[in-house]
């Protein structure tokens, strides 16, 4: 086995950081979407969203506290796009080629990319639980340290779906067009902003939808999580979809198969 | 971890490419394409825009797959050896490929890092690199900041960071003024001198070969012709022999 995997896969996180670093505007953009969610949207909400006692939570909660997971899942959604963009950008700029002809297997290389991104938007993710907490939006202590691994690896599947897509976009252009197909119906047909029960009230088919989307199960390990408690099926779900997306991802850009064969870096 | 693993067969060439064909669709962009780079040598590979110069470097690097054909680097399969392959070739591509947000030595370190190359060994082979490249001065300033031909000798430093033996440069020297051109041409040659690295230069510019250079001729997708260029160009220039064989291309 060829040594130094190691210093390759810290390469990747370091760079990564390091480019988060020099891009403040990136994380103000990415703290300030769910910001304005929770002082805004859910200030608003808070008197007309009635909502009785459902699990995870032993009382009564207002509507911040119901909709801090979704913003946390929000975040790390934009972030798993965020990076399918860099993708792209990389692959138009040529940057993309330094990285593939590095001598490791791609699949050790697009988990290294997806790892670093995933630990750039758990960064953004505390930050802006700090802010929610300040806010009044206050999880058990330990629900802090709980939520991590549900972080970790509901970053992994929405990483490892941006990383697909990108391996699907031809040009940045198109990128839009993942705003509008995927981003926007992932996160409003999910239970983000409003409890599975309450959808099903209004519509069985958007309720079926919102049961089959990955990330309502996203929110629901991160809300789980965040007050200490395991839910067995979203991480099932969670981790099937993970490694579903990552196993698609690594096909797309396997230069024998998938569309790089015909299309390259 | 030692830069360069053991070579094989030390008797193979630095780059063997036997029936080589690629196809985007139904348009095949590469056929039957064979040639060798002997080891320590500058190897041109002379083509007009769209022969297939970059698709081959493409295929070469395993950014494409080649379905027919072999391609070996120091004697390694690139199919079934890629790893050991890969680690053999230092690329420049066409299109520049620095980070420009980061300075020279953070695209530097993070390149080593992409070979494995970390901490210690990858700070004095950086500073080697950049003394070799004449960019000693630069290295705490951002890739942005630096000039086209100062990138270009960059991405060469770069691409010599694990000592790979072969180096392959696409159009290296394509976009940069007459002083530029002549500095990185100089600099590759200089390198084959002292470091003995193979290096095969794809170019459309018939000034960046000297008369002494093994030659590749690339037209539309087929290697038209190899040698010597003084060979290949006979009592002709090699412009003119390169348009008698291309029937006029430019």
């Amino acid at each position: 086995m060829r040594p130094g995997w190691f210093a390759a896969f810290r390469g990747i996180l370091w760079r990564e950081g390091l480019r988060f670093l020099r891009q403040k505007g990136r994380f103000l953009a990415a703290l300030v979407r769910p910001l304005v969610w929770l002082f805004i949207f859910a200030a608003g909400f808070r008197s007309v969203l009635g909502l009785s006692i459902i699990p995870p939570y032993q009382t009564y909660v207002l509507y911040d506290t119901y909709v801090a997971p979704g913003l946390c899942a929000m975040i790390l959604l934009f972030s798993g796009m965020q990076s399918s963009l860099s993708m792209v950008y990389d692959r138009e700029t040529g940057a993309m080629r330094t990285l593939l002809v590095s001598p490791y297997p791609r699949w050790f290389l697009l988990g290294s990319k997806l790892a670093a991104s995933v630990m750039v938007s758990c960064l953004q993710v505390y930050a802006f639980l700090f802010i929610a907490w300040l806010w009044r939006v206050e999880p058990p202590l330990w629900g802090y340290v709980a939520v991590l691994p549900a972080l970790i690896l509901s970053g992994l599947m929405l990483g490892a779906l941006g990383l697909f897509i990108s391996s699907t976009i031809r040009q940045l252009e198109n990128f839009a067009g993942v705003m509008n197909f995927v981003i926007f119906p992932m996160f409003f047909a999910s239970s983000a902003l409003y409890p599975l029960w309450r959808i099903r009230e209004s519509s069985p088919l958007l309720h079926l939808i919102c049961q089959w989307n990955p990330f309502t199960h996203a929110v629901e390990l991160i809300r789980f999580a965040l007050y200490c408690r395991f839910d067995l099926k979203s991480f099932l779900a969670v981790a099937g979809c993970a490694m579903a997306f990552f196993a698609l991802t690594v096909v797309m850009y396997d230069p024998a198969r998938g569309l790089w064969r015909k299309r390259g870096a | 971890m030692s830069l360069t693993a053991p070579r094989p067969d030390s008797g193979s060439p630095a780059l063997r490419v036997e029936g080589v064909g690629h196809s985007f669709g139904r348009f095949q962009a590469l056929k039957n394409v064979s040639f060798a780079v002997p080891r320590g040598a500058f190897a041109a590979l002379l083509g007009a825009n769209g022969a297939g110069k970059t698709t081959l470097f493409s295929v070469i690097t395993r950014l494409y797959d080649s379905r027919s054909g072999l391609i070996e680097a120091a004697g390694h399969d690139l199919r079934r050896q890629s790893g050991e392959a890969l680690a053999r070739m230092g690329v420049v591509f066409q299109s520049r490929a620095l980070d420009l947000d980061l300075t020279l030595r953070q695209n530097l370190t993070y390149h080593a890092a992409l070979h494995g190359i970390s901490g210690r060994r990858a700070r004095a082979r950086i500073e080697e690199v950049a003394a070799m490249v004449g960019l000693e001065e630069k290295m705490e300033a951002r890739a942005a900041a630096l000039s086209g031909g100062q990138q270009r000798r960059a991405e060469i430093g770069r691409a010599l960071l694990h000592k790979p033996e072969l180096l392959l440069l696409d159009e290296a020297a394509a976009g940069l003024d007459v002083r530029a051109r002549a500095e990185v041409l100089a600099l590759v040659r200089g390198l084959i001198a002292r470091e003995g690295v193979s290096t095969l230069w794809a170019t459309h510019n018939f000034d960046e070969i000297e008369p002494e250079d093994r030659v590749i001729l690339l037209h539309k997708g087929e290697v038209l012709a190899q040698g010597r260029a003084a060979e290949l160009a006979g009592d002709q220039t090699l412009t003119e022999a390169f348009l008698a064989l291309t029937g006029g291309a430019s």
